[in-house]
């Protein structure tokens, strides 16, 4: 089957850089499956599970925690604010951070819209980490 | 001439000194090999970035809403200087060749009739900066006793200097760094980063095929959450670069002083064995001579 080259990279290290048949972003408007030849785009994510499948069957998923894909016909770049194995996932460490965002939200209650949003986001973000833990 | 117990006292003394600088050379050059690489893994997210920038830049900027951070203010009364430096010093004159480039930058400004803000990122910059443009320093900060930065302390940074912005509290935003152009050389530099420089030939780009995207969400909202996180991911990449530079400085520095420490070594030794002889030739001479005055 045909491929195309995904790219996954953090701020902090190039995660992934490799040839995959297809992926699956988690959009901010709903899950997007790439294929090779998709039209470019430039998207946001949300928290959530980037599945990559490779001769057939999901070989990687992976926790982003937000972040921008880039699309082209032959390559596929996320920029991850933050990513993370799903294996590597743990439970207790995602639980606390759902705490630490949700306290934020609470504090955040007289900012301006636009704050609230992101630190929403954030929460959001921390309650799939603790799903998908949860599933691992 | 020095006594020979002084002599003595002096050469161990310099002898221990050569230890320690020897020991902080090492250590230095571990932590930049770590630091290199901190900083080589940052590249691959900044470059990206840019070209994702460069392709929604160009269909935005003409835009009258874009957003201040892109546009800025369009004024240019303040000026915001991100003065990143070192936490310590024994480091050469990594730390003073920024914050004087810094000073300069500031002079040229002022005399320009411009306002100057400074916010210090790292000790010695600070303290360097202080003396003579206290008042100018709206902010502190300083990873010192933080055994690595990472992209959250970088993005802290971003969001107070975006906070800065929307409260009006400047127009220009310029970040002066050391470049790292090698380990025994680092480049002090500015760059502004707010308005937002675009990527070179992205005027060539907005005709080329790169103006073809789709965009989910809107452009704008795209760029309102991408232009804040740009800002960290500069933000990022001069503090890695200084750290790598901070740590290249100071290697070759405690390279020279274990050399000059051991020259000094050798001119002492040499000292001391000259004394020693003379010593041992007079008491010589007085022996002898009692004896032929016997």
């Amino acid at each position: 089957m045909a491929t195309f080259q995904l790219e996954l990279v953090s701020p902090e290290k190039l995660l992934l850089s490799r040839a995959v048949e297809m992926a699956v972003l988690p959009a901010a408007e709903g899950e997007m499956g790439v294929l090779p030849g998709h039209a470019p785009m430039i998207v946001t994510l949300r928290g959530g599970v980037i599945a990559v499948t490779e001769g057939g069957q999901i070989t990687e998923r992976l926790f982003v925690a937000g972040g921008f894909a880039e699309v082209t016909p032959d390559r596929c770049t996320v920029l991850a604010d933050e990513a993370t194995p799903v294996g590597q996932l743990s439970k207790a460490a995602a639980e606390a951070r759902v705490r630490e965002a949700e306290a934020a939200y609470a504090a955040a209650a007289n900012d301006t819209p636009e704050k609230r949003d992101a630190v929403m986001a954030k929460l959001l973000a921390a309650r799939v980490a603790v799903t998908v833990a949860e599933a691992a | 001439m020095a006594s020979l117990k002084a002599l003595r006292a002096r050469i161990t003394s310099v002898k221990s000194t050569r230890k320690i600088t020897q020991a902080m050379k090492m250590v230095a050059a571990a932590k930049l090999r770590r630091a290199q690489m901190a900083a080589e893994a940052a590249r691959p997210y900044a470059e990206r970035m840019e070209r994702m920038l460069a392709s929604l830049g160009a269909s935005v900027a003409g835009s009258p809403d874009a957003p201040k951070l892109l546009v800025g203010t369009g004024a240019d009364k303040v000026h915001l200087l991100v003065v990143v430096t070192g936490d310590r010093g024994l480091a050469g004159a990594f730390n003073t060749n920024v914050s004087r480039f810094a000073r300069t930058k500031i002079r040229e400004l002022e005399a320009a009739g411009k306002t100057v803000k400074v916010l210090s990122v790292g000790r010695k910059g600070a303290t360097f900066l202080k003396r003579e443009y206290g008042s100018r320093i709206v902010g502190e900060i300083s990873f010192q006793g933080k055994k690595r930065v990472d992209f959250s302390d970088a993005q802290a940074i971003a969001t107070r200097v975006t906070e800065m912005l929307e409260a009006g509290e400047f127009d220009v935003c310029t970040l002066i760094y050391n470049r790292f152009r090698s380990v025994i050389s680092q480049v002090p530099s500015a760059q502004q980063m707010i308005p937002a420089t675009l990527p070179e030939g992205n005027a060539a780009a907005s005709t080329g095929p790169q103006a073809l995207y789709e965009y989910e969400p809107s452009e704008e909202e795209i760029l309102a959450t991408l232009l804040p996180q740009n800002l960290a991911i500069q933000m990022y990449r001069a503090i890695l670069e200084n750290q790598a530079g901070f740590f290249g400085s100071q290697m070759t520095a405690m390279d020279n002083a274990t050399r000059n420490a051991g020259e000094m070594i050798n001119k002492l030794t040499l000292n001391y064995n000259r004394t020693r002889q003379a010593n041992i030739t007079s008491e010589l001479i007085e022996i002898i001579s009692g004896a032929e005055a016997v």
